[in-house]
């Protein structure tokens, strides 16, 4: 939903500016990966403030529970058991959108105010502008987006943004533990972040550091990994995340550029015809036919 | 209406109905496509129902139209292979746009120009088909790679095929005594001689 105290900064298919009078501060959710214990407390928030309830599934041997992300499912906890330097470590990243600065999935959309960004980074669905097409899970460089079985819209975290709007901490952060799931200004979690990594390289992860991705501008959820040069080690978490450069083709200046050579073409008939005249049949070949008939 | 009983049958009743077809449901296809293919077009959805009832319908019409064109590729396939006259005939097209046909080879039922609007409506609609599965979310899932390729191709290939439609239709309107042939078949003597000789001769045996 648009709340007023949220300013809106991008609004899908929509070609002018949009109210930008109010400024805001860039907020972000940071998760520290090496305080997360993986108790799943983030996932039961996450459902009891959103009203969302998955289907019950089955074990699949693993702690991976849901298994991915869904309609009803807008975080999830992945566990992967790596080895590094000789030792085995237990990797558990909660996964969910990232809040690009840059978001693909607003780019890809075709419905006017299905998607927002936020001034404060937010990127959120608006579920009754959104016409179910699914595009936005061609433009999302996360695999983020999941589309309704039931009623075929899409849905993703929202990083309740309810709740920010009225100065609170989203559900994740307020019901973790350990303090894994930080929230606040996005400059404020870059310096706790920091303050991480030092202490993270001390203790011997020299390769630690902050997972906030340039190629999509920066995100509003961003992770402390102890293995900064690896994110792939962290359930397949991208290098190097970027907007599909088809995404990028399909949605950038060849449309309004196709659209004009459409218009060109109709108005080029149009002045053609006016230009060059009809083509009719000569009044030759006519009376040719009619000399024939007359005989 | 009583027309000339020697007017020449240039479609018959099949024909029409199946280009009628064809044609009606791709100006939906048209209208609901461009809704998506800029924000700009995005009210052309209201006239389908809103935006979801667009995203809905447009994939199943196009089903639908593809199904058609099959039938009307198979009827008028023969008819669209390419000769070294229709060769010449696009050799001098430039002509012919200029409105002077006097120099331009004697053409058959269709001229070089038509032939290659047959061929590339073929490819276009082959194109925009398969695409056109990869990007239809509600029943197939593909890996996303393929849909984004899908929705590029379905988006360059939709434009290209409306221009192309564009041109169809107003060498229709330019060339005066054709629309006729779609409504109701039949062409004059006359326009047949001065258009499509070869096919007057052939019909007539003169």
């Amino acid at each position: 939903m648009a709340l007023q105290s949220l300013d809106i900064k991008q609004r899908s298919a929509t070609t002018t500016p949009a109210p930008q009078a109010r400024q805001t501060i860039e907020i972000a959710k940071l998760i520290d990966v090496s305080a997360c214990i993986g108790c799943k407390a983030c996932q039961v928030a996450c459902m009891e403030w959103n009203d969302v309830r998955d289907e019950v599934g089955s074990c699949v041997g693993v702690y991976d529970n849901p298994v991915d992300l869904t309609e009803n499912s807008w975080t999830v906890m992945r566990y992967a058991e790596v080895e590094e330097q000789g030792k085995l470590e237990w990797l558990i990243r909660k996964d969910g959108c990232m809040h690009c600065s840059d978001p693909g999935c607003l780019k890809a959309c075709p419905a006017p105010g299905a998607i927002i960004q936020y001034a404060n980074g937010i990127v959120d669905f608006h579920q009754e502008n959104c016409i179910g097409c699914g595009y936005c899970v061609s433009g999302c460089p996360f695999n983020v987006p999941r589309i309704s079985k039931k009623d075929s819209k899409a849905y993703k975290c929202t990083l309740c943004s309810d709740r920010v709007a009225v100065n609170q901490a989203p559900a994740c952060a307020k019901a973790c533990p350990t303090g894994a799931i930080q929230f606040g200004s996005k400059e404020d979690m870059k310096d706790y972040a920091a303050k991480r990594i030092t202490d993270l390289k001390e203790r011997g992860y020299e390769k630690a550091g902050l997972y906030d991705p340039e190629g999509v501008g920066g995100t509003h959820v961003m992770y402390v990994l102890h293995h900064a040069d690896k994110p792939n080690l962290y359930s397949g978490l991208p290098v190097n995340p970027s907007i599909s450069p088809l995404v990028a083709l399909w949605k950038g200046a060849t449309k309004p550029l196709a659209t004009l050579a459409l218009a060109g073409v109709a108005l080029g008939s149009l002045f053609h015809y006016v230009m060059k005249g009809p083509n009719e049949v000569s009044k030759e070949i006519e009376k040719e036919v009619e000399k024939e008939d007359a005989q | 209406m009583i027309r000339d009983p020697k007017d020449l049958q240039r479609y018959d009743a099949g024909e029409r109905a199946n280009h009628w077809v064809v044609g009606i449901s791709f100006i939906l296809l048209g209208l609901s496509g461009l809704a998506f293919f800029h924000p700009a077009f995005f009210p052309l959805t209201q006239l389908f129902g809103g935006g979801t009832w667009a995203r809905i319908l447009h994939p199943y019409i196009g089903v639908f139209m593809a199904f058609f064109f099959v039938l009307l590729f198979l009827r008028f396939h023969k008819l669209n292979k390419m000769t070294d006259a229709d060769r010449e005939w696009l050799s001098r097209a430039k002509e012919m746009v200029d409105g002077n046909d006097h120099n331009m080879p004697e053409a058959g039922k269709y001229n070089g120009g038509q032939k290659m609007m047959f061929w590339w409506m073929t490819i276009c609609m082959v194109l925009m088909t398969v695409s056109g599965i990869f990007i239809w979310k509600a029943q197939f899932t593909v890996p996303v790679d393929l849909a984004r390729v899908g929705a590029v191709v379905h988006a360059a290939v939709g434009a290209l095929m409306i221009a192309l439609i564009m041109v169809h239709v107003y060498a229709a309107i330019w060339t005066k005594g054709t629309i006729r042939a779609m409504w109701y078949g039949t062409v004059t003597r006359a326009w047949a001689k001065q258009h499509h000789r070869a096919w007057y001769r052939q019909m007539t045996g003169k």
